[in-house]
């Protein structure tokens, strides 16, 4: 097994080069993803039964939460990769991640809540699903502020890293609290033993919308760790060559 | 080795007697805030004093760690002591315990008085008794993280709580149901058994982290 590709992704310069010359191409897949997600979902999938257009908020909603819950993943993943093999690169993609992570759970708190208000009736209830995701929106922000508030960089990568790998607790409690406690919330409709308990017409949409999503976090991410890579890096040659230029 | 440290920990705490009054006032003059905020009401105290005792000792709890660590951060014992090879997950331990030992058994002795103030049910009393003592060392190990991460910081006040309450919630959860369960009247082993879990979880993981998190502060 050729592992030089892995210790490549460790060098700050090559993964910069890298990003910039896939930016356009993912940003490209992200939106043709995007667009026939939202057309599909939003004009061309039957209507709930019971709901009837309000149910297409799901094509934003799922895919916002199920980032929400990814995203924390690989920032905790990238955190402990730097803490076990000192790579600064994957400091530098687990700082990145979470101001996006933020992002995609509080879309998917608005429009839980903008969908809970016709159907339950209520914009908020305190229920597992909902107060963990939001203490999930808190684990994010902990995680900036905690690493905006220590001065030595290096130091404050690892105790966010830290922090991060601590509050990964919590994603197994988001995940299964639909199923451990009666809640207002539906128990999920996907899986990837079972059989999913929701129609092909709508699947489809849903499951692209999901893998744009996806692509839409890495190509937010690019951008993100290029910028955090300059701005850390900022002493060294290359980066000082490439602003020259 | 963590006799040594507990018995450090303790001395160093009965250097300093006056401050361990500190977190017990507090407790008792927020929770005395509430039936002003809210209503005297004897009927709606009952119903909110679970909740209110709960997050008021999580509270207290917090407020009491600063001393603990910070002194030691600032006049070196914390680099010394690492430097000579004791194991930063056996400090936080033995400083968590004295925490429990020193904040949480007070506010556990005073509670039944906050509970008889707030026209808790008697049915109730064993229950929160009981959920804080199984609750309040899982509590003092997730606040030894948060305060590892941030001791080396000159403002970490405001950071600590924001790093530490999402974690609370859990706890915060399952400690006011119990007691909540024994107001109505119903069985309420099955939160304490959350409770139990939550404590052997937090116990054995919380030292690694917080002592993985004390070493990155102390190397500044």
């Amino acid at each position: 097994m050729n592992w030089s590709w892995f210790f490549k992704l460790g060098s700050p310069k090559w993964f910069y080069q890298m990003a910039g010359r896939w930016q356009p191409w993912i940003w490209a897949l992200t939106f043709i993803g995007l667009a026939t997600g939202c057309v599909w979902g939003l004009a061309i999938a039957p209507a709930d039964y019971y709901q009837g257009d309000l149910q297409r908020i799901m094509y934003i909603h799922v895919p916002a939460a199920y980032l929400s819950m990814f995203v924390y993943v690989v920032m905790a993943v990238a955190g402990a990769i730097g803490i076990i093999w000192r790579m600064k690169m994957a400091y530098y993609v687990s700082m990145s991640c979470s101001p996006i992570g933020a992002a995609f759970t509080f879309l998917a708190l608005v429009t839980g809540s903008l969908w809970g208000k016709p159907t339950w009736g209520t914009y908020w209830v305190f229920d597992a699903r909902l107060t963990s995701e939001l203490i999930l929106l808190f684990l994010y922000l902990g995680h900036m502020a905690l690493f905006n508030a220590i001065e030595d960089r290096k130091n404050a990568d690892r105790a966010a890293a830290v922090l991060a790998i601590v509050g990964i607790v919590n994603i197994p409690i988001i995940h299964f609290s639909v199923e451990w406690w009666n809640s207002l919330h539906q128990p999920a409709s996907l899986s990837k033993l079972e059989k999913p308990s929701i129609d092909q017409s709508m699947l489809w949409p849903l499951l692209i919308m999901i893998v744009s999503f996806k692509l839409l976090f890495v190509s937010l991410l690019f951008p993100y760790v290029r910028n955090h890579t300059l701005w850390r890096e900022k002493d060294s040659q290359w980066v000082q060559q490439e602003v020259e230029q | 080795m963590i006799l040594t440290l507990l018995k450090r920990e303790i001395r160093l705490i009965n250097r300093k007697r006056s401050e361990l009054l500190n977190p017990i006032v507090f407790f008792i003059l927020v929770t005395v805030l509430f039936p002003f905020g809210v209503s005297p009401e004897p009927a709606l105290l009952q119903q909110i004093a679970p909740g209110v005792i709960w997050v008021c000792a999580l509270l207290s709890v917090l407020l009491s760690l600063d001393s603990l660590y910070r002194d030691d951060f600032d006049d070196g014992s914390l680099v010394q002591l690492l430097m000579a090879g004791v194991a930063p997950g056996l400090i936080v331990l033995a400083k968590s315990m004295c925490n429990w030992l020193f904040t949480a058994i007070p506010l556990i002795i005073v509670s039944p008085l906050i509970g008889i103030m707030l026209n808790l049910s008697d049915s109730a009393f064993w229950a929160m008794v009981v959920s804080l003592l199984l609750g309040t060392p899982s509590v003092c190990l997730i606040a030894a993280i948060g305060m590892s991460l941030t001791v080396g910081l000159r403002k970490g006040g405001i950071l600590l709580a924001l790093l530490v309450l999402p974690l609370y919630v859990p706890i915060l959860i399952f400690g006011a149901m119990a007691v909540n369960a024994a107001t109505m009247g119903q069985s309420y082993s099955g939160q304490l058994l959350f409770l139990a879990a939550i404590l052997v979880f937090t116990v054995s993981m919380a030292p690694w982290a917080a002592g993985a998190a004390l070493k990155i502060s102390v190397s500044e």
